[in-house]
């Protein structure tokens, strides 16, 4: 995504006919910086210097708002996102024995990446599944009702299509 | 569709749709495809079914709808005329169901819901024990309509509530009838609606705005989730009659990011009732005016509070402020304009209100909470999933009527409602009949409808710390009662579930939830010590046991008790020899013991016993320790 080319006016919708120049500005820094990600994977520095200019806002004050909100990511993050469910219902039904299971698996905890950016794992409040508790988010793709069968199956998922990503 | 240019107009279009959108002679198949069953292959089966149906039965109708309910029992599906109710679908079943369903009208039996092996299956959704108690309201749609389709929605009635406000109806009488209908809001708290939208409307300045809360982050609740999902049209309609009300020109729905078929969901309905004059310029060819969008969180369980949401959609860090100004005051809002905030559910509840009058929705409930309530009911019960049920309603018939009762057989320990600002309750309040101001009573609360079911398995401790590490992580560092209270909560949680906690633990952990809940700034650190204290209320002897007896009575905890083998059930496999990592289990020729000088307590024989030989029992008071 080209950061000359945001169109604030656009970006920010139909208010901006009541709100006033910085107000719109920053008002379409959340929604640009999830499309900065989208784009990249993560919020890489340049990105947002450039990004700072053209919405004439601090690069410190931009940090802050970012290093707030926990989808944004400031590193290079895996092909597979893998996201391990730790709501209540997955909680009880057993979220912690997945979680170990993937952490034996790959040898890495959650919040890190593989060395060879193929798998980012983490954890989520509630992924609002709760009816299939315990559940795993690959990417978009929700698993549910994870038991000792399935978390094999869920690992080979998770190494297969790394291993179809390298070939691509 | 044309943009409609009157009331009229939208009636003849209402009228029609209604004739030609889910006609009585057409088979239909109304498919689930919400989150839950499209995660088990709804999807698949929709595409197979496709392909079975062919050019054979090219008449009949696949409905894509939101969430039915049953995630459990997911994908699930109904066929009509008949009124058959299939669940765990598969998509091999695609061929039978055209076969013997479809040209022949017969139930599939495999498919039905059934109770137990035992019982006859049940043919139609009506008799399904999960939905005979629920009332729809909110959720009346989800199940009925494909949520794209903006004609679907009109087909069932929908737009019509507007469409009677902006003919018949002044702002005020709209407002009045909220009012009457003494709707509470579904977030929570039980503030009444109508209170709200009158404070946001008495608010000078000619510019307003109306906001949708759905930043549902209370782990354990989906309604919202469901809603957006399923009903977008039905959230956008009660938005449309508040802003009406109160003379708002701008909407915001705030959706939290972990929700993206939501997300687009809602922005496919606002184009599509832009696009034929139900939202924008001169909506319905009338003067009133009024322009939704989309803001999405970005996973903070804090901007679900009022004034740091709407910080976040400043595009601030979402910091709760104090309050006064309150968001229907001027200097409150967004950008400062007076706002009205709501939650996803209430606003869903408002176009039902309107059509059938304040009157229906009184004589559904509790005197002083009319309406239904949707619970997410989860943990260990036999069936989970959605459930809107009318308030006043048991929890008694709620887990075991709705829920089927616990999971295994096992025995009820506690419920946990209202998420983590919520508490626990135990067996003696299964009668309790839930509506807001019952709950806050017995020292829970409604919260956003969370309802996590707890067996005997579950140790109360393990689950205050769970709630209590989700608030530590989300609190937002804002005020110190909730910063360091928390953080000092769940360090005591940590000693105390790890066997280390001291006599002087429980009264600290008590003087502590005080402070924080007087202190904090936001509803997220003043409920937070709620899970602690409701526990330490209820299941105060489970505390005890474990700093005085190292002992965990649900066997969660590990580090605590004293392990045995049984050797009476010992039958001698050695597999908690094999288990255990410590060398701690011994063998002798004909018996297997544990060395306690070696055993770290880590629960690894315990696990891998296959008949449950391995005991732990009240753990033995070292010297030292607890004097």
């Amino acid at each position: 995504m080209n950061i000359e080319t945001i169109d604030v006016n656009d970006s920010i919708g139909i208010v901006s006919e009541v709100l006033c120049g910085h107000d719109k500005r920053k008002g379409v820094l959340v929604s640009t910086l999830h499309k900065i990600q989208a784009d990249n994977g993560y919020l890489p520095e340049d990105v947002l210097r450039a990004l700072s200019k053209k919405l004439a806002i601090s690069l410190a004050e931009i940090y802050s708002v970012a290093s707030f909100y926990k989808q944004f990511h400031f590193s290079p993050r895996g092909k597979k996102i893998v996201r391990v469910c730790k709501g209540t219902a997955c909680h009880v039904r057993g979220a912690a024995k997945v979680e170990t299971a993937l952490i034996d698996r790959f040898h890495i905890k959650a919040g890190e990446t593989t060395p060879d950016l193929k798998l980012t794992l983490e954890t989520v409040g509630c992924v609002g599944c709760c009816g299939l508790a315990p559940v795993v988010t690959i990417n978009e793709d929700v698993m549910g009702t994870i038991g000792p069968k399935k978390i094999k199956h869920l690992i080979n998922v998770i190494e297969e299509e790394g291993v179809a990503h390298g070939e691509n | 569709m044309e943009k409609i240019k009157n009331i009229e107009e939208f009636n003849n279009l209402s009228l029609l749709l209604k004739e030609e959108v889910f006609r009585e002679d057409v088979p239909r198949i109304r498919m689930c495809c919400g989150t839950a069953c499209t995660a088990s292959g709804a999807h698949k089966v929709v595409a197979d079914l496709e392909h079975a149906l062919g050019a054979e039965h090219k008449s009949v109708e696949i409905v894509k709808t939101g969430c039915q309910g049953f995630c459990q029992q997911g994908p699930i599906m109904k066929v009509e005329p008949w009124g058959y109710y299939y669940q765990k679908v598969k998509n091999t079943d695609a061929h039978e169901i055209v076969s013997s369903t479809i040209s022949g009208g017969f139930p599939i039996r495999k498919l039905l819901y059934r109770d137990s092996i035992a019982e006859e299956p049940c043919e139609m959704v009506d008799t399904v024990p999960y939905y005979k108690k629920q009332v729809r309201v909110a959720l009346k749609n989800n199940g009925l309509i494909d949520p794209l389709q903006i004609r679907h929605y009109i087909a069932v009635g929908g737009y019509a509530a507007l469409a009677k406000a902006l003919s018949s109806m002044t702002p005020d009488e709209v407002l009045e009838e909220v009012d009457k209908a003494n709707l509470r809001g579904r977030g929570g708290a039980g503030f009444p609606a109508g209170q709200k939208w009158r404070h946001s409307k008495k608010a000078p300045g000619k510019i307003k705005f109306v906001i949708a809360n759905g930043d549902e982050g209370d782990p354990g609740a989906f309604m919202d989730r469901s809603i957006m999902e399923g009903d977008p049209h039905g959230l956008l309609e009660g938005m449309l009659l508040c802003a009406y009300a109160i003379g708002a020109q701008y909407g915001f729905v705030y959706v939290r990011h972990e929700y993206p078929l939501a997300v687009v969901n809602l922005k496919h309905a606002i184009k599509q009732a832009e696009e034929i004059g139900l939202l924008g310029k001169n909506i319905m060819g009338t003067d009133f005016t009024c322009h939704m969008d989309v803001r999405e969180g970005a996973g903070a369980f804090v901007c679900g509070e009022s004034t740091a949401l709407v910080a976040s959609i400043e595009g601030d860090r979402g910091f709760p402020r104090p309050r006064p100004p309150r968001l229907s005051e001027p200097g409150g809002g967004v950008w400062g304009f007076p706002s009205n905030l709501n939650n996803i559910e209430t606003y869903a509840c408002v176009p039902p209100i309107i059509e059938n009058g304040a009157a229906w929705f009184k004589s559904i409930g509790t005197e002083n909470s009319p309406g239904t309530k949707v619970f997410a009911l989860t943990g260990k019960v036999k069936n989970t999933g959605l459930v809107e049920v009318p308030m006043g309603i048991t929890l008694r018939e709620i887990i075991y009527d709705i829920g089927g009762g616990i999971l295994d057989g096992k025995k009820f320990k506690a419920v946990q409602t209202g998420g983590p600002s919520g508490g626990c309750l135990p067996e003696e309040f299964l009668d309790l009949k839930v509506d807001f101001d019952s709950l806050t009573k017995a020292g829970s609360m409604m919260g956003s409808g969370g309802m996590v079911v707890m067996d005997e398995d579950t140790c109360a401790v393990d689950v205050a710390k769970f709630f209590l590490s989700f608030t530590k992580e989300e609190s937002c560092g804002k005020c110190p009662p909730c910063r360091i209270g928390t953080y000092q909560m769940l360090e005591i949680l940590e000693r105390i579930t790890t066997g280390k906690g001291v006599p002087s633990d429980i009264e600290r952990l008590e003087k502590i939830s005080r402070l924080v809940k007087k202190g904090s700034l936001c509803g997220l650190g003043q409920g937070a010590p709620n899970p602690i204290l409701s526990t330490l209320k209820y299941f105060r002897q489970e505390y005890e046991e474990h700093v005085h007896d190292k002992y965990c009575r649900a066997k969660v905890c590990s580090g605590l008790g004293t392990f045995t083998i049984d050797h009476s059930e010992c039958f001698l496999c050695g597999l908690c020899k094999q288990a255990c990592a410590f060398g701690a289990v011994k063998e002798t020729r004909r018996s297997f013991f544990i060395d306690q000088d070696m055993c770290t307590k880590c629960k690894g024989c315990f696990t891998a016993c296959p008949i449950g030989a391995v005991k732990i029992g009240k753990g033995k008071r070292l010297s030292g320790v607890g004097r």
